[in-house]
């Protein structure tokens, strides 16, 4: 089945799913209520906070590869090692060269995106290699063998019980919904990890081109434990992740905290310049930093696209959407869902295959409206759609219909004559079409405005 | 974005083509209260569609011949009124981008532009909200369009002109605004997830018990009115048009 059929059974699925639809909406309100909260505590305005954030980005995108360049430098004269993978392929290609070079056996992960993206756990199973997954969310979902639901909060869709009856089955503890005993059984689960993993894999919330440092954003300091306990540490991050300077942190990290999760600040952040340093008492002997494009140069490339690079993968375009809310995360069947994933991943994995996402948006603007670094999303996405018409990826079937629609509509003369053939066609096709299609085949009035305009009638 | 308004002008109406073929009664509600309001209406029945459906659907050659039209038609005109918010925020805001670098179009586009608006923002500033005048013993809501309320910016514009009408009870739903589902072609391409959003919109006034549900687009009317009844939604579903022809009456 191509990817269009499969997300349109997916969706049809997910739409009628109420139970679905009840814990997105609970949690999504939840998420709500936090952001709105603390955008008017932490921000005395949040707007101005966006443009300047959109500010830097921009600088970024505007230098981003001389700042590639001195976050290189920087990062290699502390002893660390900077891989440069085009694209998935290279990036796992590096990883298994560094794990064979360590014999290493075991790895621990913390919660990366960029991961998923190069689907480094499927990579790491199928060449034996034994993965834990450090944050809960990720933990949930890749005992479920499941992808993640969403960027920020991978476990979204899981309720409580669900959760409880996982841990049961997997983890073989006693039955309980307590969400505390939840976490401590996780903990318990992943602290033999930490110990025991020869190398530790983490993803990078922000990379700092002046200082040549990455850094680090959660909640649960798996992370933190991942890279500091094993003899090796490697962290993948996508090239746009880049910030000049240290200082921008005062501004990106509680804006993304804010927009992400409605926090202040997350419950750890770090700050790495490289590895274990001749004066320090223990951290991880090798650091290697690999730098991703796989498509972003692609995206960079195009005047149009660029501004979608300035995303900070806050997440918040997720939660704002009706249409992620009606279909969930799964249903995108790509690494990145939501708005920004259905502007990136026709970008990053092919116009043809992956367009009907930007289709998959009723263009409310809800998106753009929330994005923290100002992303004109949902112009974008019809971009998207514009592109996908340029490069003949568009649906052939409403390609036609419009070609049609475009030769009668301008004029009045041509729509009077096809008026009385829709008013007997419109009927004939409800037999074919499915419930939800068939109500909203509209009934023609008897007479077009404009007929009974010039006759002087009106509908009173 | 508010565009300025002139004193004593004539109105064009701008009749989507929604209303044109399936509405038209949103179309003479209108025209209706305008002239209630004292304004001199006319309609020129050149105009057909603005271009939105090929424009959002990604097929802008198409759009380009439909809107060219549009503008063609209303190149002479005074002011141009329409009862949506979404084929006014076309012509405002997307026109400059379907054009963008066709030099010739764009001083049409920026002509046409200027000179475009959405019916509850073109009264309110033309500062008329207070020669409103009507009576309805009604409980209702209001589901502004999304392109009404993020391209346009109305906000406040409806609540305050439905807030001339004796006895009306206005019902201020406790969630945010989200959208009903409609999105043009959208519902067309994917029914399925339209009908889940309707449901999760309408899932906002249907404990109220309300008599009517006021919406400003006539795209978000038709999608809610097929709908309501699998949403459990029973109230009417009326443009504000069509509400105030009513209620001035």
């Amino acid at each position: 089945m191509n990817t269009y059929a499969k997300f349109m059974r997916e969706a049809k699925s997910m739409a009628g799913n109420e139970i679905h639809r009840a814990k997105i909406k609970k949690a999504i309100t939840s998420y709500e209520i936090q952001v709105d909260g603390m955008k008017k505590q932490q921000f005395q305005d949040w707007n101005a906070a966006r443009e300047v954030a959109a500010g830097i980005k921009n600088e970024v995108l505007a230098n981003l590869p001389e700042m590639l360049q001195e976050f290189e430098e920087k990062l290699t004269s502390r002893g660390a090692t900077v891989l440069w993978a085009e694209n998935a392929e290279q990036a796992r290609h590096y990883i298994e060269e560094i794990i064979s070079r360590h014999n290493a056996r075991k790895v621990v992960k913390s919660k990366s995106m960029t991961t998923e993206e190069i689907e480094l756990n499927e990579y790491l199973e199928s060449r034996g290699i034994e993965n834990w997954e450090s944050d809960l969310g990720e933990l949930i979902v890749q005992l479920a063998d499941e992808k993640p639901y969403h960027i920020v909060t991978p476990a979204m869709h899981k309720s409580k019980q669900e959760i409880a009856r996982l841990f049961v089955e997997k983890l073989g503890i006693e039955y309980t919904e307590n969400a505390e005993e939840l976490t401590m059984a996780a903990r318990a689960h992943l602290r033999r990890a930490f110990v025991t993993a020869d190398i530790g894999i983490t993803g990078a919330n922000f990379i700092i081109a002046e200082e040549g440092a990455i850094v680090m954003t959660e909640n649960e300091g798996n992370g933190r434990l991942g890279m500091a306990c094993p003899k090796v540490h490697i962290a993948i991050a996508g090239i746009e992740k880049m910030l000049p300077r240290l200082a921008d942190l005062s501004l990106f990290l509680p804006l993304l905290t804010t927009s992400g999760t409605g926090q202040q600040l997350t419950g750890y952040n770090s700050i790495v310049r490289g590895p274990k340093s001749a004066a320090e008492p223990d951290g991880p002997e090798e650091m290697i930093v690999i730098l991703l494009d796989n498509g972003r140069s692609n995206i960079y490339a195009q005047d149009h696209f660029r501004e979608v690079l300035r995303c900070i993968r806050c997440g918040a375009c997720l939660n704002a959407c009706p249409v992620f809310r009606s279909v969930g995360g799964h249903t995108y069947a790509t690494t990145y869902q939501g708005p920004v994933g259905s502007i990136i991943t026709p970008q990053l994995r092919g116009m043809a295959a992956w367009q009907h996402l930007a289709h998959a948006c009723s263009l409310c603007g809800a998106c753009t409206e929330v994005c923290p670094v100002g992303i004109d999303l949902h112009p974008l996405l019809l971009e998207t759609r514009w592109q996908a018409d340029k490069e003949h990826a568009a649906s052939k079937k409403w390609q036609f219909a419009i070609k049609m629609w475009s030769k009668i509509i301008p004029s009045r003369k041509v729509i009077d004559t096809f008026r009385p053939l829709m008013k007997i066609f419109l009927p004939l096709a409800k037999p074919f079409l499915s419930a939800n299609q068939k109500k909203r085949i509209p009934t023609m009035a008897k007479k077009s405005f404009a007929q009974m305009w010039e006759n002087n009638e009106s509908t009173r | 974005m508010s565009n300025h308004v002139n004193e004593s002008k004539t109105i064009s109406l701008f009749i989507p083509c929604l209303v044109d073929q399936i509405l038209p009664e949103i179309g003479f509600a209108m025209a209706d209260v305008l002239r209630k309001l004292h304004y001199d209406v006319t309609y020129d029945a050149r105009q057909t569609c603005c271009g939105q459906p090929a424009f959002n659907a990604g097929h802008r050659t198409e759009a380009m011949s439909v809107a060219k039209q549009f503008l063609a038609t209303f190149s002479n005109a005074d002011c141009i009124v329409s009862p949506s918010g979404s084929c006014s925020a076309m012509v405002r805001n997307y026109y400059p981008v379907l054009f963008a670098g066709d030099e010739k179009m764009m001083a049409q586009v920026h002509s046409v532009q200027e000179r475009t608006f959405e019916f509850s923002e073109f009264i309110s500033a033309e500062n008329k909200v207070e020669r409103i005048v009507g009576h309805a013993d009604v409980s209702l809501s209001i589901h502004n369009s999304c392109h009404s309320m993020r391209e346009l910016g109305i906000d406040e514009q409806i609540a305050d002109i439905l807030a001339r009408i004796e006895g009306v009870k206005l019902f201020v739903p406790q969630v945010e605004h989200t959208c009903c589902g409609f999105g043009g072609l959208f519902s067309y391409k994917m029914p399925d997830i339209a009908s889940a959003m309707a449901k999760s919109r309408l899932e906002a006034f249907t404990g109220a018990d309300l008599d009517v549900l006021i919406v400003n687009d006539p795209g978000c009317i038709q999608h809610l009115r097929a709908e309501a009844p699998s949403a459990g939604f029973k109230g009417e579903i009326l443009h504000l048009v069509e509400f105030l022809q009513k209620a001035m009456d």
